[in-house]
């Protein structure tokens, strides 16, 4: 009898386990279902086109798209070499059981997890105020560059880790300098898994909304910006104004929004996942 | 000699290359340093008018409105209230995907879940928020007819959607970790599947799951869009999930969208709710970190 009760539970679990699994790939597909559901009506090449606007129907997102572009490649500028650098220090410089390194990447991981609206507060007060870069998109690259810093670090420090040592070996026992190492050997091997990295926090920074609202993206721009320092509005920023609103047609509008960044975000993982699996030699673990 | 000269110079780039690299270490350092910086002076005139106890535990939060009254309780109370609905939910939840994925799934269902788990991390808080909005409201309310339009429970739902896939991978992470021979130990024993999942694997990653949890708070905690759309922006302290409330990042979301002007109490009151959310999150991300950062168990 006792056994036969320890075989309910057995299955019970397993079958529970499952079944809560194959859950959340339901909750996504309802998530993609109600979204297109919603928002496929006004996806048009028009609405890539037009400019904002207070009528719906007549409402489109280049503004927020050409802001979108500038945030990003600024943002990608900034925070790549930084990311970049750091890791190369951390992971072939540094003596990793020295203290003071371990309080580094410590912090680094608290960075990760700090609130984006903290990065937006730390960007308002700092970019717009206190450097008198106003309400701009260099304010908010800036912004968002702290703001993925961290994820730049922790990838590519994976990805520097996964390069055999023996590749750093055969350099060294040629006489190459560190830095000779780095450059020429360790860098260019880990150049997938940076890459696949750089463009994971590239998608990140692509749908961040809350520090940009607080550095001041406006949602009605009716001009395309032509220089760092001009207003922007951003694909998020745009969908929330819509979101926000109260008619029905605007909900409508903010699904088509996201209909267009989930595509751009899914694009940028597929590319990322091929850059995995076609040019990683060296994988950690 | 013009080898050794070679060799000087090489030994100089080097020195160069690496302390141009340790700047920017050094400057990971100095984000956080400014953080606290700007926090702390941009708060100070708020404190210098509001007495801190004042703050912490007055009942009332009306900054925008006359009689002005700073009691932070209302937004932390709103913000615990999503956490905890969020955990509730996401918790077993995740708990259940992870020792799926570690203990029974075949390496094919691992590649598909997987990255069905890391698609639902990427997608942005901002299409959670309108998804809570446009489609978990309708459909609470046709459970509880009453609900009021944003409310806390549609947020707490969909933020723990949103935590979901993290909780699940740092506990299958924390799972893997643990040897095989403890689990082959226990099913020589004539354990079942059940039994050393409940009695080995889990009580062994406990403090890997811990700290999962503490992580998985603290992002509940500064989750800001989904609950900005979806919970509302009425400082209400209640434990009733079906009406409006009014989390502590939604507020700084609020003020910095209306005109108030810089300078004044209500734009500091931003940075003292900031304050309080930097130092709650702070300190469960230290904790959660210093737990996962300890060395695996190693094989026996």
């Amino acid at each position: 009898m006792k056994s036969s009760k320890r075989q309910i539970m057995n299955s019970a679990f397993a079958i529970s386990c499952k079944a809560v699994t194959w859950m959340s790939l339901v909750i996504l597909a309802v998530l993609l279902f109600h979204i297109f559901k919603q928002g496929y009506e006004f996806l048009s090449f028009d609405f890539l086109q037009n400019l904002p606007s207070r009528k719906a129907h007549k409402a489109g997102i280049k503004t927020a798209l050409v802001g979108t572009l500038w945030v990003v490649s600024l943002t990608a500028c900034f925070a790549i070499p930084f990311g970049v650098a750091t890791a190369i220090y951390l992971q072939e410089y540094a003596n990793k059981k020295s203290l003071f390194i371990r309080f580094i990447k410590i912090n680094i991981a608290n960075l990760a997890g700090m609130p984006s609206i903290i990065y937006g507060l730390l960007g308002l007060t700092l970019f717009v105020r206190y450097f008198g870069f106003d309400r701009s998109i260099l304010a908010g690259s800036l912004t968002l560059a702290l703001l993925v810093l961290p994820v730049i670090i922790i990838t590519s420090i994976e990805a520097i880790k996964a390069v055999p040592g023996s590749i750093r070996y055969a350099a060294f026992a040629m006489g190459a300098r560190r830095y000779q190492v780095v450059l020429g050997q360790v860098l260019p091997a880990a150049l997938p898994g940076i890459m696949t990295g750089i463009i994971l926090s590239i998608s990140r920074v692509i749908g961040e909304t809350a520090p940009l609202l607080i550095v001041g993206a406006m949602s009605y721009v009716a001009f395309l910006p032509e220089n760092a320092m001009d207003m922007f509005t951003v694909l998020p920023v745009q969908i929330y104004n819509w979101a926000g609103r109260p008619s029905e047609d605007f909900h409508s509008l903010a699904a088509a929004g996201i209909i267009v960044l989930l595509g751009v975000l899914f694009s940028m993982n597929f590319i990322a996942v091929i850059i995995r699996k076609k040019f990683q030699r060296y994988k950690s673990e | 000699m013009a080898k050794k000269r070679l060799s000087q110079k090489t030994k100089r780039i080097d020195l160069i290359f690496k302390l141009s690299l340790f700047v920017f270490v050094v400057s990971t350092l100095v984000i956080t340093a400014s953080v606290i910086a700007i926090l702390l002076h941009e708060s100070s005139d708020f404190f210098n008018t509001v007495p801190l106890q004042d703050f912490l535990f007055g009942t009332r939060w009306a900054p925008l409105l006359e009689p002005q009254s700073f009691g932070v309780l209302p937004l932390v109370s709103g913000t615990l209230l999503i956490v905890f609905g969020a955990i509730l939910f996401a918790l077993p939840t995740g708990l259940l995907v992870a020792t799926y994925l570690s203990e029974y799934a075949s390496d094919r269902t691992r590649n598909i879940i997987k990255p069905i788990l890391e698609i639902l991390a990427g997608i942005p808080t901002i299409v959670y928020g309108f998804f809570a909005l446009t489609f978990i409201t309708p459909m609470l309310r046709l459970v509880f007819p009453e609900i009021q339009i944003f409310n806390a429970l549609s947020g707490a739902i969909v933020v723990g959607i949103m935590i979901l896939p993290m909780i699940a991978s740092l506990c299958d992470d924390g799972f893997r970790a643990i040897p095989r021979s403890l689990r082959e130990g226990a099913y020589g024993l004539g354990a079942n599947t059940f039994e050393v999942i409940s009695q080995i694997v889990i009580p062994s990653s406990a403090s890997r799951i811990g700290a999962a949890i503490v992580l998985a708070v603290s992002r509940a905690i500064g989750e800001t869009m989904a609950v900005t759309l979806a919970a509302g922006a009425t400082p209400n302290m209640t434990i009733n999930p079906l009406e409006s409330i009014q989390t502590m990042t939604a507020y700084i979301v609020q003020v910095s969208l209306g005109d108030t002007p810089a300078g004044g109490i209500e734009y500091q009151t931003c940075y003292a709710v900031g304050i309080l959310l930097f130092a709650m999150t702070f300190m469960m991300n230290i904790l959660g970190n210093v737990v996962l950062s300890r060395p695996k168990l190693e094989g026996m």
